[in-house]
């Protein structure tokens, strides 16, 4: 069976398979949170998020510190970015966009979905 | 009444069989036995599972099916077609650390997903593995990630640091979230383990409430082996659709 018949047969299965379905979306669980994720799970994973930024952050600055010897200065501003990443962190993991990180957020699997068809 | 309770005792590290090279202490511990089962057994059920592909799947086909199809749509779902490449990665990781907090349920067993070296390791390959993922298929290009769209050049100086330590917060959280569900659920069950064996009669409570906590603790093995699953898979998915 060459790639094209295999192709057409897939495709055979798959129009089959969504008629024996009876129209039902497959049972996929929804983008972002997932939905057995309790409240508690949530807001540990929140508080986790900003302290893990702010820690993580101050060690960085720290290490700066005694690279060059600049000793608070580089752990001060870290703090604040740490700060501002963990702040970032949640917002993104509480708005529509799940559990994205990244600057773009949402549309996660979009270009898969384009993908699919051909 | 002297209580004595080791809540903590479950998670040291013993040696079982003493290896020493040099000064590096490389012993075959109860958390690398616990690691190996967890290998092995995965392993026998997805081979059993397929070894006979009936069409109406026994119960070892049917865990090894389910296990499969979850994490494959898991991946069409985050990352989508493009990302199948990397099952074999994402599916390894799920069923190890599955087994693992499963594992670690068992009475008289070891969590190893309990000891933060081990989550993070296991973050950290994550980690690096996607960041090379990104570097691999867009190049130098992959740094525009840290560059938020439509900012003004002035707020860039900012918004870049902040992105690029928030991408670099990513093995931290991971880690720290499978290792402190996994170390607060078996030190909870310990504590109340101890308050039951103490206090005679009055026991039954507290043993009791142990029950209903394992069940819970049962649905937060499963969870976190997902969190921790579909996180690598949103990773992945940055990494692999850039823009």
């Amino acid at each position: 069976m060459d790639e094209r018949e295999a192709r057409a047969s897939l495709k055979d299965l798959g129009e089959r398979l969504a008629k024996a379905r009876g129209g039902l979306p497959p049972k996929l669980a929804p983008r972002g949170a997932p939905p057995t994720q309790d409240a508690l799970a949530f807001g540990l994973r929140i508080g986790l998020e900003l302290v893990v930024a702010v820690v993580v952050s101050v060690a960085i600055g720290w290490a700066i510190d005694r690279w060059l010897g600049t000793k608070p200065a580089a752990m001060v501003v870290m703090f604040f970015l740490g700060i501002a990443a963990g702040m970032w962190n949640v917002y993104r993991a509480i708005t529509g966009m799940g559990m994205k990180v990244g600057p773009r957020g949402g549309k996660a699997g979009a270009a898969g979905d384009d993908e699919d068809e051909d | 009444m002297a209580l004595e309770l080791h809540p903590l005792e479950q998670f040291v590290i013993k040696p079982i069989v003493p290896l020493h090279i040099g000064k590096l202490d490389i012993s075959f511990t109860n958390s690398a036995l616990l690691m190996t089962i967890a290998v092995l057994l995965a392993t026998v059920v997805i081979v059993i599972g397929t070894r006979r592909e009936e069409l109406v799947p026994g119960r070892v086909q049917s865990l090894g099916e389910l296990a499969y199809e979850f994490i494959g749509n898991m991946i069409d779902e985050t990352v989508g077609t493009d990302g199948q490449r990397y099952f074999p990665f994402v599916f390894t990781l799920f069923m190890f650390i599955l087994f693992g907090n499963m594992l670690g349920l068992i009475p008289y067993g070891y969590t190893f997903t309990g000891q933060i070296i081990v989550t993070f390791a296991l973050a950290a390959v994550v980690f690096v593995g996607v960041t090379l993922i990104g570097i691999w298929r867009h190049g130098w290009h992959f740094l525009s990630f840290f560059v938020p769209h439509g900012v003004p050049v002035v707020l860039l100086v900012l918004l870049v640091p902040i992105e690029l330590l928030s991408y670099l917060i990513r093995p931290f959280t991971l880690s720290i979230r499978l290792f402190a569900n996994m170390l607060a659920g078996h030190t909870m069950l310990a504590i109340f383990g101890g308050f039951a064996a103490s206090i005679g009669i009055l026991g039954l409570l507290p043993l009791g409430l142990d029950v209903l906590i394992f069940f819970l603790e049962l649905l937060v093995a499963v969870l976190q082996a997902y969190v921790f699953t579909i996180l690598t898979c949103l990773y992945l998915n940055d990494a692999i659709n850039l823009h």
